[in-house]
């Protein structure tokens, strides 16, 4: 791999690891904007499919920027966007784990949780958003996602069962 | 796999319930454990059932302390709740050992279910497939946004926050780190104010 693109990757990733509050989610928004429009890396599809094995797959679904790098640059690419992306928000929840040992339940740490809780919901929200907006399929991903989140909410199906029903969906009416 | 007997740990932070020093393979695999088998984002609760319940790594509260905390802060979820718990275990080792055993294998996995797929790229169907699972994630993940939603919204301020940080993204596309960088502090001194009136 070129150390432009090494160095690329740690641009995207590290910020984005410092500012994935609420989780890895949050960010997806945001890494679509950098690598299908900033970067060109890869087309709208192409990163709706890289979205899709990272839920389909086992594990978290954060592993999706292990999969960008992968995408770029094959293996050093996966490990280094994995170290970019899971280090540096690591290193300071480690720290944090340690300072609420010593300080359980301090005024401070309640206003922090409580404070960025909004933040991570809108930017959830808005990574929902951006990837229906460029989800292959239109009206019809919309009505998938839409039923998926129902099905969720209403306790009618499991999550595996939902990602196998998408494909049926989209094998017999995409 | 069974840890060799070690001496009673002398980390005052440790459960009560963990008599001996855990053995750090045994983290690695318990959650290379997690990792490979919680599938679509109900990992939290896996890892409830296995480290509270069954090998009673941790107790409950201090789990649910721990989950509430990683799901505000900077961080995948479930790699900051591997890290609480590694902490809680063996310290820095415990908990580079667990994050490492979470997504060390599960990465493994997905990219050769990646590798798979482009295998296939050239069949109308793996689009179809790949499109289908893609919208039905989308899905999956609206729940989890609506419930942080839901646990968020206390107040008119929280609610303007959601919406505030929802348009600047998605309607003037703003640059996240521009965006939590403002709303971020505007929310926590807010928060901190609300919590010294109440």
């Amino acid at each position: 791999m070129d150390v432009q693109t090494f160095l690329r990757l740690l641009a995207v990733f590290v910020p984005l690891s410092l500012l994935s509050v609420g989780g890895g989610q949050a960010v997806v928004a945001d890494i679509h904007r950098q690598v299908v429009a900033g970067l060109g890396w890869m087309t709208d599809g192409q990163f709706v499919d890289l979205f899709a094995v990272s839920r389909m797959a086992p594990g978290p679904g954060s592993l999706l920027a292990s999969l960008v790098g992968w995408r770029v640059s094959g293996w050093s690419g996966a490990v280094i966007a994995s170290l970019a992306f899971f280090g540096p928000s690591s290193l300071v929840f480690f720290a944090l784990a340690h300072f609420w040992t010593v300080h359980p339940r301090s005024r401070l740490m309640q206003a922090v949780e409580e404070g960025l809780a909004p933040v991570s919901a809108g930017l959830m929200l808005a990574t929902i958003f951006v990837l229906l907006a460029s989800a292959d399929g239109g009206i019809l991903a919309w009505a998938v996602a839409l039923v998926s989140t129902l099905a969720l909410v209403t306790n009618r199906a499991g999550p595996f069962a939902l990602l196998g029903l998408g494909a049926a969906v989209f094998l017999v009416l995409g | 796999m069974p840890s060799p007997p070690e001496p009673l740990s002398a980390d005052s932070t440790s459960p009560p319930a963990a008599t001996r020093r855990t053995g750090l393979t045994t983290i690695f695999l318990a959650f290379s454990k997690i990792g490979l088998t919680a599938f679509g984002g109900g990992m939290s609760g896996w890892m409830m059932r296995d480290f509270v319940r069954e090998r009673r790594w941790i107790d409950e509260a201090d789990f649910l302390n721990g989950l509430a905390l990683s799901q505000s802060f900077p961080g995948t979820n479930v790699v900051n709740l591997a890290i609480w718990i590694g902490n809680r275990l063996r310290g820095g080792a415990g908990a580079t050992a667990a994050v490492a055993g979470l997504l060390g294998p599960s990465l493994f996995a997905a990219v050769a279910i990646l590798a798979v797929f482009d295998l296939l790229t050239h069949l109308k169907a793996t689009h179809q497939v790949l499109a289908g699972v893609g919208a039905a994630a989308i899905g999956l993940s609206l729940e989890m946004a609506l419930k942080a939603a839901r646990r968020s919204a206390t107040s008119a301020f929280s609610i303007a926050v959601i919406a505030a940080v929802f348009a600047a993204v998605c309607l003037f596309r703003l640059p996240l780190p521009l965006v939590v960088a403002v709303a971020a502090p505007i929310s926590i001194v807010v928060a901190y104010r609300r919590k010294r009136e109440g």
